[in-house]
């Protein structure tokens, strides 16, 4: 032992680590300079993205907002910078945002029709509230019911009665179903419930609206569906879409996994033509082929045909996204509901489902992303989507010549609408975990 | 939405309607509008504006219409078509009469089943190019390079145009009028080409229009008119002659402003006759007396039509041109009210 020069027999303290492994510098030299390519290859992105924001930052920047027209900004351009160059001309969003927002049904400010484009959004808010955040009080949902007729009062218009004694007769069927429930199966009383649903908005539809407009004579001015237009448009289709997509979607694809022979080949059928058909060839033959089979006088409401339209095709979709769910789940899951006696539709709701649906959700989210802003392919058929209304401005003689600051404004919007969809399915994702890691 | 959904109803009951008539005057006066089709939006022709209100060329003749049938220049439904769309909206009977920049051919009047009815403007196309060029006519363009959109019939004509007078050019195909738009704004070709309509709206929205001149030659015919469904002549002669009125008050020097004074009666036996203070035309359209001096005081004659949305004190700026009247060595030519 005595040979060793020294020995050390106390810790040394513990040293910073040194200053080119930590802070930015580290973060810098171990992300983007970490050997020759890397650090190449760095450089190049931020040249080219540099040489970019370069140009895009002092553009959107340094924009006008007030102006009446291009000329108008281009003289300001002129007096304003000395370098000559052209930058943004946000006076035409600026002249138009209400139209691109409301669409010309609602957009003229003036008019003052703006709130119920406003206040039928705020009742979809309210109306989801239940069902996106599930801690939130029951009766909410009440809600949610009362919103599947306002939204369209408001946005339609006419008398407030038309819409509620719809919901008055579908209320009334499902009582007659809960007491046809109890004396037969319950395939006859759906039957005899939808029997029931149709004679009645045949024959009672009229009288009971009639009723309800004594008690409540609201009336709103009418807006025809070709005038609904813009964000509106947009905002309209796809919520319905989305709402009315997912359960049909679900029943289809119970449907394809079924064991009864029909169910599976009519849901594999339903699914397949969709799915092998473009959107807007769908749209385009529901609204301006089918006219030509139909009588004249039956007018097909253009938004209401592509609503529908739009939601088949979203449920074909999304039901695959869930056969996908359902596909993944161990055969045990099913298994071990039937072993405690679950029948099937006990089994699916309790067992199958919340799992199946638990493993599609960034799936359907991002069929609902789509489809939200596949509702621009509206423009087929002569409706007029934000870009529509964006043609109508760009072919104004005050904004001819304006390209980007239009389509700009209209992405920012889309893109806060489709990327708080995808914020919230990552929020449902982590909070549906349930596996440990 | 009520009807709609009873109509569903009544569809799915399987409750057939009986058959449409072929009467289209009858159908728009029992809807109380006229549905128009329009562009989606086409510089002077017809575009919205900030209060959402159509405003254009084309759009005036579809309140002339109006104010025929209605005595209400309002009473007009616009339905925006795109140029995919607007055979397939005209024969559905989603609208009534297409105004919508169409170009009259031999084959979308007889194959398509449509019925052209006149023209209201006659288009062509044309060249501009930059002043500093110090070209005139067409015929110097020798060895330019010209932007060309591919696939189109702008480019055949472009080919027939250089060929029939001997002159080379060097073509340098784009894809889309913004793409060649902005090729000709960097230099990167001499000459824009495409309809003389669509060349004087691209003018006006360059950053400098003063620097671009359009030359004087047009190279091809694209007469510009007002379609409606084959087999409806009646609706077909009101169309055709509420347009012709139009021409016909600017020939009589009938305006928007003295034609209520002209409407009591005059001297001149035609004009007597155009405006209903003489015999029975309007009643033979099945409309009445007053339909034409109705259609000019809602929108003025065919000159001040053009004048306040394409003409030359507008931005968008055409000349008369071809679409002077004929007895000013244009084309615009109404045949006779008797």
């Amino acid at each position: 032992m005595s040979n060793y020069e020294f020995v050390r027999t106390d810790m040394l303290p513990q040293q910073e680590p040194p200053s080119d492994t930590v802070g930015v510098i580290g973060w810098l030299r171990a992300n983007l300079f970490s050997s020759f390519y890397n650090t190449a290859l760095s450089i190049t992105v931020l040249f080219l993205l540099g040489s970019v924001l370069m140009n895009a930052v002092p553009w959107v920047f340094l924009g006008i907002w007030n102006a009446d027209s291009l000329s108008h900004c281009r003289e300001i351009f002129a007096s304003q910078y000395s370098d000559g160059r052209e930058y943004a001309c946000w006076a035409v969003v600026r002249d138009r945002w209400d139209q691109i927002i409301f669409g010309y049904s609602f957009g003229n400010l003036e008019e003052g029709l703006f709130w119920r484009p406003v206040f039928a959004l705020l009742f979809v808010f309210v109306a989801i509230t239940p069902i996106l955040f599930p801690s939130t009080p029951r009766t909410l949902y009440l809600a949610t019911f009362a919103t599947l007729f306002i939204y369209p009062w408001l946005i339609w218009g006419g008398s407030l009665s038309s819409y509620l004694s719809i919901a008055v007769l579908i209320v009334a069927a499902g009582y007659v179903y809960q007491i046809l429930s109890k004396y037969m199966i319950s395939l006859f009383s759906i039957g005899l419930m939808l029997v029931f649903l149709i004679l009645g908005l045949w024959l009672l539809n009229a009288p009971i609206s009639a009723l309800i407009h004594l008690i409540l004579p609201f009336e709103l001015q009418s807006i025809p569906s070709r005038e609904i237009s813009g964000f509106v448009l947009s905002i309209t289709i796809g919520i319905v879409a989305i709402v009315a997509s997912l359960p049909l979607a679900i029943l289809l694809a119970l449907g394809r996994q079924s064991d009864l022979f029909i169910v599976k080949k009519l849901s594999t059928l339903f699914i397949e033509l969709i799915r092998g058909v473009p959107l807007i060839t769908l749209i385009f033959v529901a609204t301006v082929l089918l006219k030509y089979f139909l009588p004249k006088s039956v007018n097909l409401d253009p938004v209401l045909s592509v609503m529908i339209l739009v939601t088949l095709f979203t449920a074909a979709y999304i039901a695959e996204v869930i056969r996908g769910g359902l596909a993944a789940l161990p055969s045990g899951q099913k298994e071990a509901a039937d072993s405690l006696g679950l029948n099937y539709w006990q089994a699916q709701r309790l067992i199958i489902l919340p799992q199946a649906l638990k493993i599609s959700i960034p799936g359907i989210v991002s069929n609902f992303i789509s489809v939200l802003k596949d509702t621009t392919l509206v423009s087929i058929v002569a409706l007029n989507d934000p870009l529509g209304i964006a043609t109508a401005v760009r072919s104004h003689t005050d904004w001819n010549g304006i390209v980007w600051e239009l389509y700009a404004f209209i992405a920012l919007i889309f893109w806060l609408m489709c990327f708080s969809m995808s914020r919230y399915s990552m929020y449902l994702e982590r909070k549906l975990r349930t596996d440990h890691h | 939405m009520r009807k709609t959904i009873l109509l569903s109803a009544a569809t799915v009951a399987g409750l057939a309607t009986g058959a449409a008539s072929a009467d289209t005057l009858s159908d728009i006066k029992e809807r109380g509008k006229l549905n128009c089709g329009v562009t989606e939006g086409t510089l002077g022709f017809s575009a919205r504006d900030a209060s959402g209100k159509h405003q254009g060329f084309d759009v005036e003749f579809c309140r002339a219409l109006g104010a025929a049938i209605f005595d209400d220049a309002d009473a007009v439904e616009y339905i925006e078509l795109s140029s995919k769309n607007r055979f397939s909206g005209l024969s559905t009977g989603l609208v009534d009469v297409l105004y919508r920049t169409t170009t009259w051919t031999f084959s979308r009047d007889v194959d398509l089943k449509t019925s052209f009815v006149g023209i209201n403007y006659y288009d062509g196309q044309g060249f501009m190019v930059p002043a500093e060029l110090g070209v005139s006519s067409a015929k110097e363009l020798e060895g330019a390079t010209v932007c060309i959109e591919t696939g189109t019939t702008t480019e055949l004509n472009l080919a027939d145009f250089f060929r029939t007078n001997n002159m080379s050019y060097e073509p340098l195909p784009v894809g889309s009028p913004t793409e060649a738009k902005a090729l000709f704004i960097e230099g990167a070709c001499d000459v824009y080409t495409t309809d003389a309509s669509a060349l004087a709206g691209v003018r006006a929205s360059l950053k400098d229009p003063s620097a671009y001149v359009i030359l004087p030659e047009v190279v091809s015919k694209e007469p510009l008119g007002p379609a409606v469904r084959h087999g409806d002549n009646a609706w077909e002669d009101v169309v055709r002659w509420t347009q012709n009125a139009l021409v016909a008050a600017e020939e009589f020097g009938i305006t928007q402003a003295n034609v209520a004074e002209l409407a009591k009666g005059g001297d001149n036996p035609e004009i007597n006759r155009l405006l209903g203070a003489e015999g029975s035309l309007g009643e033979m359209l099945g409309l009445d007396a007053d339909w034409a001096a109705r259609a000019i005081a809602a929108t003025g004659n065919y000159g001040e039509v053009f004048e306040r949305t394409i003409g030359e004190s507008t931005p968008i700026g055409l000349s008369r041109g071809l679409n002077a009247l004929w007895t000013e060595g244009g084309l615009q030519y109404s045949q006779p009210f008797r």
